[in-house]
């Protein structure tokens, strides 16, 4: 339901929008699993999970949320050009790519850290594009994850044409586990106004390609709230595309899991796209360059914070007696580790050598770059030698 | 084997040729398929490679080279068809801020050679935004090669190559000399390597020998400038003509070698004159060849202001009075 009218603007919190809109949540904010009739097959694909595996999602989650914060501290001491802040959203990211298979392909926007994690990036070169110390920063074959897209929406077009690629190399519906393969791309709320997300769409749909559309709805691009993108709930807009697609409590990790499940499920076998909105909540600023207190105020943050996912995870795992203190402070403890790598390796990148700047601009012979790099060192070894 | 073919044709054969030699090739575009381009240039390529290689996709051009960046992530070679110059616009940003940079800033680990073919240039009594010469505004992106062919067999030889290149490849056809005709050697062409396409899209050639002038243009203005010439020979002007045959990069030796023996330069572009490919021309002959000049290097190009309607379109044009009088300015120097 749109919670404007046409053409009102308003600049009060959408605080409500979660609690009138049906989303899939299998837990609640205060821990206990959610049982209703309606959410009986998202729930059978949680079955599964042991405790272990419950632990292992706060884990990962924790973990995420220590790099979050490592990166802010690092930016605020000029460590960082920028960071995109992820606080809130480890729920919808570590959720949803817990439930990927290996050969599935990840196209992110720029936040998606956890996500990152959970496929193994290294943290250190999670943080070079942020240093300027790199446009990209990882090998995409080794954790078959893209680099960060900056222009919104852009990635979710390469995304679809990737998955085209897979179904032309007949890699979905054979039935074999380890061949089928699905394409997952993140992107948020503003996103969805960008034309490219659209068209994303529409390929996807006709082509019937196995893409999944992964929206995090953190009610915020920068200062704008999602009432400034669109009067319908998000979900409805891959509805509108012919595309299965559902709404899910972002901040309920097991949820999460199990709607990403049943589109991967739904993209391996050739049943094509699904859209997922995941409502969810961006904790902290835009970036490091951006003041939230401009533009939204202390209740609607104080509303989300009590539906903090990890607390969320952490009531659950002691309400059904899997949390164990030894256990939570190994967790701490490797946190504290990662903190403490972040801090010590992100400060020892340096600046690459000067004349990288012309490689790779193009795979072959360029007499442009060729000329102007021959010049240039030209040049630098004439200012070092009168030095 | 030499035959006789059209431009178009010459295009088309070229991605037969491309799209027969290496399965992971496809040709994408709005009604590229059933149809065959509203050009024809992809005539028959459907029936004879099936609806997965050559691929009608819907109607929006920034979707077709975004999802083409992903099909070549995938390993994919896909010739882009945009419609008409003025209706690459909606991909330019996936083209610039995508296409352009993503092996720079994978730092070489992903390449993406992806071709994207359009037809431009005025002359042929269109409607708006049928007729445009943008190619500079791609040049001026780092990480792009824009080539643009003026004969038939350059059409087949480029065309092969910009589907075997590595790079991103803008490849600007000349619609108005689509149905031009020429010799067309298609066999024995050697495959096509990365190395090899680059080569074959760096080089200018020389396509008329003379020692008076050297008149610079490429794709539909080659033409321009060879009548030129004809009407500067009955003169008793000796102009010789290069073909750039591509935008990025610039053969500058080439040109300059051609003005070191002439001392004068005309550039001649549909495209308008004001930061187009000809100031570049002109630059860098005025840097290389400064003492071999015996004239300013001249443009002789479109004006600025959106392109005419059609019924001024001759005026607007670089025609050949127009050429000529720019020799004529240059020999009075």
């Amino acid at each position: 339901m749109p919670n404007t009218q046409p053409g009102e603007i308003t600049g009060e919190p959408e605080v409500a929008l979660a609690d009138v809109t049906p989303l899939v949540q299998l837990v609640s904010p205060t821990g206990e699993r959610v049982v209703e009739p309606d959410n009986a097959t998202y729930r059978s694909r949680v079955d599964h999970l042991t405790s272990e595996d419950l632990r292992a999602l706060y884990r990962d989650m924790v973990l995420t949320r220590r790099f979050d914060d490592e990166a802010t501290a690092l930016q605020r001491q000029g460590e960082l050009a920028l960071y995109a802040q992820g606080r809130g959203q480890e729920a919808a990211q570590v959720g949803s790519a817990s439930a990927l298979a290996p050969q599935d392909y990840v196209f992110p926007s720029y936040r998606e850290h956890g996500v990152l994690h959970v496929r193994g990036v290294d943290p250190v070169d999670r943080l070079r594009l942020y240093r300027g110390e790199d446009h990209g920063g990882w090998d995409t074959a080794a954790f078959n994850v893209h680099l960060y897209t900056l222009v919104i929406g852009s990635h979710v077009l390469h995304a679809t044409g990737y998955a085209m690629g897979v179904q032309r190399d007949g890699a979905v519906g054979t039935g074999d586990p380890a061949r089928d393969t699905a394409v997952v791309t993140y992107f948020g709320d503003g996103a969805t106004s960008q034309g490219d997300v659209s068209e994303g769409l529409v390929f996807a749909a006709v082509n019937n390609s196995p893409v999944v559309f992964f929206c995090q709805n953190n009610q915020w691009a920068i200062s704008e709230p999602t009432s400034r993108q669109t009067r319908v709930p998000l979900y409805r807009r891959g509805e509108g595309f012919g595309i299965p697609s559902v709404r899910v409590d972002g901040n309920d990790v097991l949820a999460c899991y199990a709607v990403t499940a049943e589109a991967l499920e739904r993209a391996h076998s050739g049943g094509g796209p699904t859209f997922i909105e995941a409502y969810t909540y961006r904790m902290g600023a835009h970036t490091t360059s951006d003041d939230p207190t401009r533009y939204r105020d202390r209740a609607e943050e104080e509303y989300w914070r009590q539906r903090d996912p990890i607390d969320r995870l952490e009531a659950l795992l002691r309400a059904e007696g899997a949390w164990d203190d030894a256990w939570a402070a190994a967790v701490d403890a490797d946190a504290d580790a990662l903190g403490e790598r972040l801090r010590t390796e992100v400060r020892e990148l340096g600046a690459p050598p000067t004349t990288t700047m012309f490689e790779h601009v193009y795979a072959t012979e360029h007499a442009q770059v060729t000329t102007e790099r021959a010049w240039f060192e030209e040049y630098e070894a004439e200012t070092e030698a009168s030095r | 084997m030499s035959e006789t073919l059209t431009f178009a044709r010459a295009i088309t054969e070229g991605l037969r040729s491309s799209l027969e030699s290496d399965e992971k090739v496809l040709v994408m575009g709005e009604d590229v398929g059933r149809l065959g381009g509203v050009f024809r240039v992809t005539d028959g390529l459907q029936k004879d490679f099936g609806a997965d290689r050559v691929v009608d996709t819907p109607l929006a051009e920034s979707g077709i080279v975004g999802t083409a960046i992903g099909l070549a992530l995938r390993g994919y070679r896909p010739v882009c068809e945009i419609q008409f110059d003025g209706f690459v616009f909606p991909a330019y940003d996936q083209i610039t801020t995508q296409l352009a940079k993503m092996h720079y800033r994978s730092r070489g680990r992903l390449q993406v050679p992806v071709v994207i073919r359009i037809p431009y240039g005025g002359g042929i009594g269109a409607v708006e935004h049928h007729s445009e010469s943008p190619e500079a505004l791609f040049a001026h992106t780092p990480g792009l090669r824009v080539v643009s062919p003026s004969t038939p067999q350059d059409a087949y030889d480029m065309i092969r190559a910009a589907v075997a290149s590595p790079d991103p490849v803008l490849f600007f056809e000349p619609k108005g000399r689509y149905w031009t005709k020429g010799d067309v050697t298609t066999s024995d062409y050697p495959t096509t390597s990365a190395a090899g396409a680059a080569d074959v899209l760096n080089r200018a050639r020389v396509a008329r020998a003379g020692t008076d002038v050297t008149l610079v243009a490429y794709g539909p203005t080659v033409t321009t400038a060879l009548k030129a010439a004809d009407a500067l020979a009955a003169e008793g002007t000796s102009a010789e003509v290069i073909d750039l045959r591509s935008v990025s990069p610039l053969d500058v030796p080439a040109v300059a070698r051609s003005v070191e023996r002439t001392g004068r330069c005309v550039v001649v572009h549909e495209a308008p004159s004001f930061l187009g490919a000809g100031a570049e021309v002109a630059a860098r002959i005025s840097e290389e060849c400064f003492y071999a000049l015996e004239a300013p290097v001249l443009r002789v190009g479109g004006f600025h202001a959106p392109y005419p309607v059609a019924k001024l379109e001759h005026e607007y044009l670089p025609s050949v009075d127009r050429v000529v009088d720019a020799v004529d300015r240059a020999l009075a120097f």
